[in-house]
């Protein structure tokens, strides 16, 4: 008896987590990053190895902090929203390349268009994990102070571009 | 006036379905006969009530209805006839209208194909599958009506996801949910002989054939979204372990178990619990699916949108259904005798394994879908389970499982020895392991993977072969009658066999001998890949019914002589500003050439992505060849033999009463 009881105890216990998953937004993570500086990194670019990009040539500006790779499906729903964003000139964008290899990484950049000002390679993740990424892509707001104002998980949507991001960019230029 | 009666229809649709889950299944209990009998009748007024909502639904859709929510939702005046009709079935509501509406014509054909069955029997599965009917009517009535007005209406609609204007869309939904929804039948049967009592052999055959058809619909309408994927995401891919996706591959495997367990349960009445359990599951898992799909615990390309409400509804639904069968199960099941005895060497022992193998892989399938949930319930943080994970946990599973397939067909039910097996099969063992070592280094280069997978694929051929050609021996008739004298479904074991033979061989080699270029072309450069040249014609703007397009060419050439002309887009719908690619496709049988424009760059150059597929198309002819099987097992003599029995009966049983 109790050895067919076995699946309906699995099942009990998937619906736990289901339940709970219920109140949960798959694309809400409150970030203990947000309203702290953001993570010092050096790290070499994609187009050209030999040069480092690091926060800290950032002081002094807003900027978009966005993390993408080419394998990562949903980056291509967002990729054409950002070109159009960089287009337009509102505040400027970079990227890191996530765990990823430099040829692919180029290849998409090439065919998809490249909204980046300077992407930089986090081949191993290691910054990754001080910026606390949990999927790509992710998004972050930094303010003038190299400080993080606000999180985008998940690609960026011309709602949130509207709603959130660009709103608190212009607030945050004219601090 | 029209919604109102689509409404209106899906209120008395649910009064008959709840009726037809009562009624019946309590006349069973009590001998009723009266109450028995009107399942029937009630099978088939549900079925009518569903389909006037179905219509309604489609003829707002074709006469842009804008005061409909869901028309203005998921359409747009610009949106061509045939994609206004798939809308239907473009958006949360109206997938479940589909499903409500396929959970009938099943209910209906079980209604009609079921002469033979006990009355108790036929009673029971009809009521189990009216109740389910409930559940997914209530839930359509209660928080995702189809038909709820917008006040004022709307003046355009806010078009149909670009992504599902496809003529993949037409097909790929109502393939998929056939399959999905078909499994309720076999879980109806399951339920219904857990609830009589009455699990043999008999309960075994009746229940075969229904599988058979459902994975036959589930088979295509994966592989018809796995092709759409393949040339609407204008990436190459074919398989991308999503969410969604593998809500859809889970009841497959399950499935395939399933109709593997069956017959052995019919032919030698063992494992008797265990066909139930996977009945059981395989229908579970295409509920569980759905919750996944649109509660928006997940998310995922073909999510919809999320609403808390619905999820919870989802979530209590699966609890009554899967909940209760699985009580019913541990309740009823240890009174199931033990069936035939079989050596640890037998076909029962192999096709055990292989069932085993079967029902982990989706297990594991399952645990990849929810584990980042899982995390993320517990607090631990959230993350992706991405291809890495399925990758490695599946090539471990499958390898056994597709050796087993060589082999248990050869072995004899009951008691077999390794070692006649072994001499039997050791022609199959060497030519296979020959191909997969030379055969590489004759295409190109030789890896572990590439090796292993053609090992695999020539393992299935040379011993399917094995099999065919000794079971055809030995007889001096003419071969084709003795090809007739062999059951179909014998036939089309062998044939969907060969399928996942064909299959494995498509994926190894793609995946072992793909290549792509992303290059920068002006009009008149050419590019190189897998030996041919491909010189860019340019681009021309195009206008298409709701989008505009930029469409750029690419000539083939071989050694200067013109192959083909490959024509890819990039297109920008309207209505929604979203960008789609569609990719520039040349399939054949020994590869695929594929294009996709990229970006325009600076002076009127553009971005230009070309891949080489070599048998990516085999991939999917293996799905047809296994689906193909299925239907040959279907048109098995029994089958047909057993309808004409039963209209004899009738007609016996008739003069009987004259």
């Amino acid at each position: 008896m109790k050895r067919f009881l076995l699946p309906l105890v699995i099942f009990l216990v998937m619906v736990g987590f289901l339940f709970i998953g219920l109140n949960l937004d798959p694309r809400e993570v409150p970030s203990p990053l947000v309203g702290k500086p953001a993570p010092m990194f050096s790290l070499p670019r994609l187009d050209d190895p030999k040069q480092v990009f690091s926060p800290k040539d950032m002081l002094g500006k807003v900027w978009l902090f966005n993390v993408w790779a080419s394998w990562c499906g949903a980056c291509r729903d967002e990729h054409p929203i950002l070109v159009e964003l960089s287009k337009s000139g509102l505040v400027p964008v970079y990227g890191m390349d996530y765990k990823d290899t430099r040829e692919e990484a180029q290849q998409w950049l090439q065919q998809g268009g490249n909204p980046y000002v300077a992407t930089v390679m986090d081949v191993d993740g290691r910054v990754g994990i001080d910026y606390g990424v949990y999927g790509v892509p992710e998004t972050y707001v930094i303010d003038k102070t190299g400080v993080i104002a606000y999180k985008q998980i998940g690609p960026v949507t011309y709602e949130a571009l509207r709603e959130k991001i660009l709103p608190l960019v212009k607030k945050l230029q004219t601090q | 006036m029209i919604p109102e009666i689509g409404h209106f229809s899906l209120i008395l649709a649910l009064l008959v379905a709840l009726a037809l889950g009562i009624f019946p299944i309590i006349g069973a209990a009590r001998g009723n006969a009266v109450w028995m009998g009107l399942a029937r009748p009630l099978a088939r007024t549900q079925f009518l009530l569903i389909a006037v909502a179905f219509v309604c639904l489609a003829y707002a859709f074709a006469t842009m209805d804008y005061s409909v929510t869901y028309v203005a939702t998921n359409s747009n005046s610009k949106l061509p006839i045939q994609f206004r009709i798939a809308a239907v079935w473009g958006g949360h509501e109206g997938s479940l209208l589909l499903w409500a509406m396929i959970l009938s014509v099943w209910t209906v054909a079980v209604s009609l194909f079921s002469k033979h069955l006990p009355d108790d029997m036929r009673a029971r599965i009809l009521g189990v599958m009216g109740l389910i009917s409930v559940g997914f009517l209530l839930f359509m009535l209660m928080v995702s009506n189809p038909f709820e007005r917008l006040i004022p209406a709307a003046l355009d609609g806010r078009d149909l996801n670009p992504l599902l204007q496809d003529p993949g869309m037409i097909f790929h939904p109502p393939m998929l949910y056939m399959g999905y929804v078909g499994f309720s039948v076999a879980f109806a049967f399951a339920i219904a002989a857990l609830l009589g009592g009455q699990l043999d052999a008999a309960w075994a055959r009746w229940s075969r054939p229904w599988t058979t058809m459902a994975w036959v619909f589930l088979t295509l309408g994966i592989m018809a979204g796995s092709n759409w994927a393949y040339y609407e995401l204008g990436w190459g891919g074919w398989w991308f372990w999503d969410a969604v996706e593998n809500a859809s591959f889970m009841p497959w495997l399950v499935g395939t178990a399933l109709i593997h367990s069956l017959a052995v349960t019919e032919k030698r009445g063992s494992f008797k619990a265990w066909t139930v359990l996977l009945a059981i599951c395989a229908f579970s898992l295409s509920l569980l699916g759905t919750f996944l799909v649109r509660s928006g615990v997940l998310t995922s390309v073909h999510a919809f949108a999320t609403d808390p409400r619905r999820g919870l509804f989802i979530l209590v639904f699966l609890v009554v259904v899967i909940g209760g069968s699985l009580a019913l199960f541990a309740w009823r099941a240890p009174t199931v005798g033990r069936g035939g005895k079989f050596d640890v060497v037998s076909r029962e022992s192999f096709l055990l394994a292989n069932n085993v193998l079967l029902a982990v892989a989706a297990f594991s399938v399952l645990l990849g879908t929810l584990y980042p949930l899982f995390l993320d319930a517990l607090g631990l943080g959230k993350i992706s389970v991405g291809p890495p994970y399925f990758d490695t946990v599946f090539a471990p599973l499958m390898t056994p499982a597709l050796f087993l397939m060589g082999i248990g067909p050869i072995a004899r039910w009951k008691k077999s020895s390794l070692p006649e097996i072994a001499m039997r099969l050791r022609w199959a063992f060497g030519v296979s392991v020959a191909t997969a070592m030379i055969l590489p280094v004759l295409l190109g280069h030789w890896t572990p993977m590439i090796g292993l997978g053609l090992f695999l694929a020539f393992w299935i051929f040379a011993s399917s072969a094995h099999l065919v050609y000794q079971r055809l021996r030995g007889s001096d008739q003419p071969i084709i009658t003795r090809v007739k004298a062999i059951p179909r479904a014998w036939w089309g074991m062998v044939i969907a066999h060969l399928g996942i033979a064909v299959f494995t061989l498509g994926v190894t080699i793609v995946k072992g001998f793909e290549s792509e270029i992303a290059v920068r072309m002006l009009p008149g450069e050419v590019a190189h890949l897998a030996g041919y040249d491909f010189t860019f014609k340019g681009v021309e703007e195009i206008q298409g019914p709701n989008y505009t397009a930029s469409r750029g060419q690419l000539l083939v050439t071989k050694n200067g002589v013109e192959r083909t002309i490959l024509s890819s887009e990039k297109r920008l719908y309207t209505v929604q500003n979203m960008p789609m690619t569609e990719a520039g496709i040349s399939p054949a049988l020994i590869h695929d050439l594929y294009a996709s424009l990229g970006e325009p760059l600076e002076d009127g150059a553009w971005s230009v992505r070309i891949y080489y597929k070599p048998m990516v198309e085999w991939i999917w002819a293996g799905c047809a060849m296994m689906a193909l099987g299925g239907l040959l097992a279907l048109s098995d003599r029994r089958y047909r033999m057993r309808k004409r029995l039963a209209k004899e009966g009738a007609l016996k049983a008739n003069e009987a009463l004259a």
